[in-house]
């Protein structure tokens, strides 16, 4: 797949000015990040579009950590997403629970279950791991879509609007837009914070060693399927946060999130962006909702145009905008 | 429930299972041949059914359909692995996967400009319409064309893998292409044909199909599902394995719609499940390389 | 303020509709600024890509004559109303984020539309929370019950329970037996409730209920066991592609030779799309027809305004209902003097209004419009004196508040 940027960093012994901007860029890269995330909203045309971009951004972060750092195409990250979502959603409209409960809660399920797939995919290889981790988180939609008493089917589920937090005394008035993106971007950053830290651990470099060549990092006596399987339950922790965040955030879990068209979305964004990078998936997130917002401005057929992109980014950009920006930097 | 319902509903399970044989044939045969996870084959599954639909009404006559939207379709299948797929070859094996998961959208997309997001009537040809007494029940005659046309189909395509040179080179070439080269054949060439035979194959399933649902640009989205489901369990690249499962998943659906209907599709998926984590291969693909 | 409709038609209308009005302001300069208030802005969320793109343009279109034929009459105390289209995708989620931002960017001060159940249910949540109106033009009635509720809640489009009790009225008798294929989701349930419920009143009975999975393509396998029922009455309780999808295939298995096939809701759409052979004889409800033109006048004249608007075209079932969510509301608001919420609230609740199938009103404890319901009957093709000319009014069921679900029934304190 794609270097990315913290290995590069590490063979970059060239001249002191390239290792020094890679090296800086890598070690900084959680505050950039962030201050990022804060301008957001005033720089994206509404609200509503910078806290989806926080909340996919997330998800494409999550899902790269499975896809470009340890090089495996799962096709039904939607499953954690989703489930992230409907537990909060749940546990906040059925069981009345407090919304900070409802988000660990989402993310324990939601992790739980990336443990259970993940278990039971790591045992396949190459394409059937993707069809595997397609048919499985397929089996988790149509359970939610069965479970309509809970999950009110494909009705979607509603009735849990938050319309107020209670943060340490402060009351976060929840409706407010502009208040409601940094409560959410805390725990997004949070998050990238915790992502940074997996991929500098030792355990990043063992994932990355695995993507290289999966023979050879067995033969340096790896435990690759152990690795792997905590790269997969940390990856889906992730997602499923980002699911409790949309759920907060819409008021409501449609019952489209775990539908596989989502996971396809969250490669596509994932892929867009630069996978394999730390920063890539924003991009892509970014980009993609992007695109898709102002070209349905012009037509109903944006599906069109964004599907035309993602061919000619896999076919001559295969880094992404934010690979492709990064590997050009450093190759000046 | 008599015996009679239950014979009758064995028989809607291998008709139903025929369009399934049609479309997870031409995905068996790319993935075995070249490696590669066609996404958007229910999407050309659809264009298939549009062009045949558009040559029906062009000619005035379903036949013309039948016989040239595959052929057209197949050789549009082959501009695709020419200019999009090849130069993915070379990289990871992922890619041509995520190239055909963009393309299928922008296929779909495309059908709506050109024809509109409405279903078009396709009506059945005349000479095939009506109901034929089958003793057991009475079953559409069009659909008895259907499972005749496939039956057909497998056997010119059996007899032209087993008996001609070039199928000899197809059977050598999914086992080891290296050697292909050696030899000297045009390893790419054969790519070539045996993509465009895939898509062909499914072009044909949605032009046999077309009178039979409403045409519609989602009309390949369950369809790639089900073909997705059936080549698992009959195991990619095999055609055996394809035209048995196809078999299965068809009366595997058609009794789960005597007793519980609405588990149909989660029926299919939990076999797809079960089948890749417990043998991987399926039924009867070769078993997996690293 | 973004127009997302397609097509150049709309932004010439637009753009004469601004020309005039820049017009006329020149013209009256003192009694603008006297008059002189802040756009009227109506939110309009709708399915534009995906399988309804053909109905949701048809309700754009409609609705921006709504919004026309106000603006002609010098718009809601002197204040112009603009309609802003979004495309919800058919997708919830789309739909909760183009809420979102109707209302936190632009401002909106209410919103009409949404076609599928999931959305109007999104749309809905997103409204109520933050106090907009919210006019639903979606067929499902799980918005009128009382979980989903809210006074900004109003539902003008017809619910599976009212069109089910009509068409029952004039297909089902006593001693009928009726089979039912239904789609195996909320609104397949919905239509079958309705279709049992009237079932029993009349004293026919069920011979079989058969489920679906919700978009299946293939219902082969449901046909043996259908007919081996061997039904009088072959109802289908399914939507949208499930209902082409269906029909068709019954029609092809010969199932019309034995029952006779009856819909909940006779869609003009899919009757296009599969064609007058196979819908031959179907029979079901509809809110709206232009065949009404014959007996309601104003019918005819809404029919004879969007042909004039849109050269020629007639207008569809779909298309009726972006025009009556829209006008009604902007009635009420003309009733209100404005866009106070309280105050055109109890508007719409004290409405009367006839705009194009005769006298409907709110009712009061759901918000759901009650209005006549229409039984067509698909024609033969021999039948057919142009090509819009598809289906035979068999009846009309007057509005009533008695073939609505009760109030209490949906939860409401008596």
């Amino acid at each position: 797949m794609t270097a990315s940027d913290s290995s590069v960093a590490a063979v970059m012994a060239g001249p002191a000015g390239h290792r020094g901007w890679r090296a800086r860029l890598a070690a900084w890269r959680v505050p950039l990040s962030v201050l990022i995330l804060c301008l957001l909203p005033w720089v994206l045309p509404s609200q509503a579009l910078a806290v989806n971009v926080l909340i996919y951004g997330l998800v494409a972060v999550g899902y790269n950590l499975l896809f470009g750092y340890t090089g495996l195409l799962s096709f039904g990250h939607a499953a954690f997403f989703g489930t992230g979502a409907y537990v909060t959603g749940i546990m906040i409209g059925k069981f009345g629970l407090p919304w900070y409960a409802a988000v660990a809660l989402g993310v324990i399920a939601g992790s739980a279950l990336a443990f259970v797939i993940g278990l039971l995919s790591i045992r396949t290889r190459g394409i059937y791991f993707s069809m595997v981790t397609l048919a499985l988180s397929q089996l988790v939609y149509y359970v939610a879509l069965q479970a309509s008493s809970l999950t009110g089917g494909e009705n979607g589920l509603r009735g849990f609007t938050v319309a107020k937090i209670d943060l340490f005394g402060w009351t976060v008035d929840f409706l407010d837009p502009l208040k409601k993106y940094y409560v959410l971007m805390v725990f997004a950053a949070a998050a990238l914070w915790l992502v940074s830290r997996i991929l500098n651990s030792p355990f990043g470099a063992v994932i990355e060693a695995i993507r290289e060549n999966e023979t050879r990092a067995r033969a340096c006596g790896y435990d690759v399927e152990r690795s792997k399987l905590i790269a997969f339950t940390l990856s889906g922790l992730i997602c499923a946060l980002a699911g409790t965040l949309s759920a907060l955030h819409l008021a409501i879990v449609p019952l489209d999130i775990l539908h596989y068209q989502t996971s396809g979305m969250i490669v596509m964004m994932t892929l867009l962006g630069g996978a394999g990078s730390f920063f890539g998936p924003f991009v892509g997130a970014l980009a993609f909702l992007l695109m898709e917002d102002v070209v349905s401005l012009w037509t109903s057929h944006w599906q069109i145009v964004v599907g035309s992109v993602f061919i000619l980014f896999v076919l001559f950009l295969p880094k992404g905008i934010w690979g492709t920006a990064l590997a050009w930097r450093a190759g000046r | 429930m008599d015996a009679e319902l239950i014979a009758m509903q064995l028989f809607s399970g291998v008709a139903l299972g025929a369009i399934l044989i049609m479309v997870a044939l031409g995905l068996s045969i790319i993935f075995g041949m070249l490696g590669v996870v066609n996404f958007a084959h229910g999407a050309l599954f659809m264009i298939g059914a549009y062009a045949g639909l558009w040559v029906a009404s062009l000619t005035g006559s379903f036949w013309w359909g039948l016989l040239i939207a595959p052929i057209a379709i197949g050789a549009f299948g082959m501009l695709i692995e020419r200019f999009l797929i090849r130069p993915l070859y070379k990289r990871s094996i992922d890619d041509p996967l995520l190239l055909t998961f963009g393309l299928g959208y922008v296929l779909v997309e495309a059908v709506r400009i050109v024809f509109g997001s409405d279903g078009i009537p396709f009506q059945t040809p005349p000479e095939l319409a009506g109901v034929a007494d089958l003793g057991i029940g009475f079953f559409p005659i069009y659909r008895l064309f259907v499972v005749a046309v496939v039956a057909v189909i497998l056997v010119l395509l059996w007899l032209g893998l087993e008996k001609t040179k070039f199928g000899l080179i197809v059977r050598a070439g999914a086992k080891d292409p290296q050697i292909m080269r050696v030899l000297g054949v045009d390893i790419s060439k054969v790519w070539l044909l045996v993509f465009g035979l895939g898509i062909g194959l499914t072009a044909l399933g949605g032009v046999l199909a077309a009178p039979m649902r409403n045409v519609n640009p989602e009309m390949g989205s369950l369809v790639l599902a089900e073909a997705f489901v059936v080549t698992v369990i009959g195991g990619m690249g095999s055609l055996v394995g394809a035209v048995v499962a196809g078999l299965l998943v068809g009366v595997a659906i058609s009794m789960t719609a005597l007793f519980a209907p609405e588990m149909a599709t989660i029926v299919m998926f939990a076999l797809m499940a079960l089948v890749l984590l417990v043998r991987p291969h399926g039924l009867f693909g070769k078993p997996v390389r690293g | 303020m973004t127009d997302k409709s397609k097509g150049l038609p709309s932004l010439t209308r637009r753009a004469t509709l601004a020309g005039l009005a820049a017009g006329g302001a020149t013209l009256a300069m003192p009694g603008i600024l006297r008059a002189q208030g802040e756009t009227i802005r109506i939110g309009f969320p709708t399915p534009l890509t995906g399988p309804f793109a053909a109905e949701a343009k048809d309700q754009v279109k409609s609705a921006e004559l709504a919004v026309k034929l106000i603006n002609d009459r010098g718009g809601i105390a002197g204040r112009k109303v603009e309609l802003l289209v979004r495309d919800d995708k058919l997708n919830a989620g789309e739909a909760a984020t183009r809420t979102l931002e109707l209302i936190e960017k632009d401002k909106v001060h209410a919103i009409v539309g949404a076609l599928s159940s999931a959305v109007q249910l999104a749309v809905n949540e997103v409204t109520r929370a933050r106090g907009i109106i919210y006019v639903s033009i979606s067929q499902s009635d799980t918005i009128n019950e009382i979980k989903d509720f809210s006074r900004f809640t109003f539902h003008e489009a017809l619910n599976p329970h009212m069109t089910t009790a009509a068409v029952a009225k004039h297909t089902f008798k006593k001693d009928s037996k009726v089979a039912y294929l239904v789609a195996d989701y909320a609104y397949g349930h919905e239509m079958l409730r309705g279709f049992k419920r009237a079932q029993q009143a009349i004293g026919a009975t069920s011979v079989g209920e058969i489920l679906h999975p919700f978009g299946a393509a293939d219902y082969s396998t449901f046909m043996p066991r259908l007919r081996s029922m061997r039904p009088d009455i072959l109802c289908i309780c399914n939507f949208g592609r499930d209902q082409a999808n269906s029909v068709k295939q019954a029609v092809d298995f010969g199932m019309n030779r034995q029952s006779k096939i009856v819909v909940p809701v006779l869609l003009h759409n899919q009757r296009l799309a599969i064609g007058p052979e196979a819908f031959e004889g179907v029979i079901g409800g509809a809110n709206y027809y232009w065949g009404l033109e014959d007996t309601i006048p104003t019918a005819k004249s809404f029919n004879d305004a969007f042909k004039a608007a849109n050269g020629g075209a007639y207008p569809t079932d779909y298309g009726a209902y972006g025009f009556s969510g829209v006008y009604s509301l902007l009635l009420a608001m003309e009733k209100a003097g404005g866009t106070d919420t309280d105050k055109v609230i109890a508007a719409l609740e004290a409405l009367k209004y006839d705009i194009a199938k005769g006298p409907q009103h709110y009712r009061k404890c759901d918000h759901q419009s009650v209005q006549s319901v229409l039984v067509l009957e698909s024609k033969k093709k021999a039948e057919m004196k142009n090509e819009a000319d598809l289906f035979k009014v068999l009846a009309t069921e007057p509005a009533s508040e008695t073939i609505l679900r009760s109030c209490s029934e949906l939860g409401f304190p008596a």
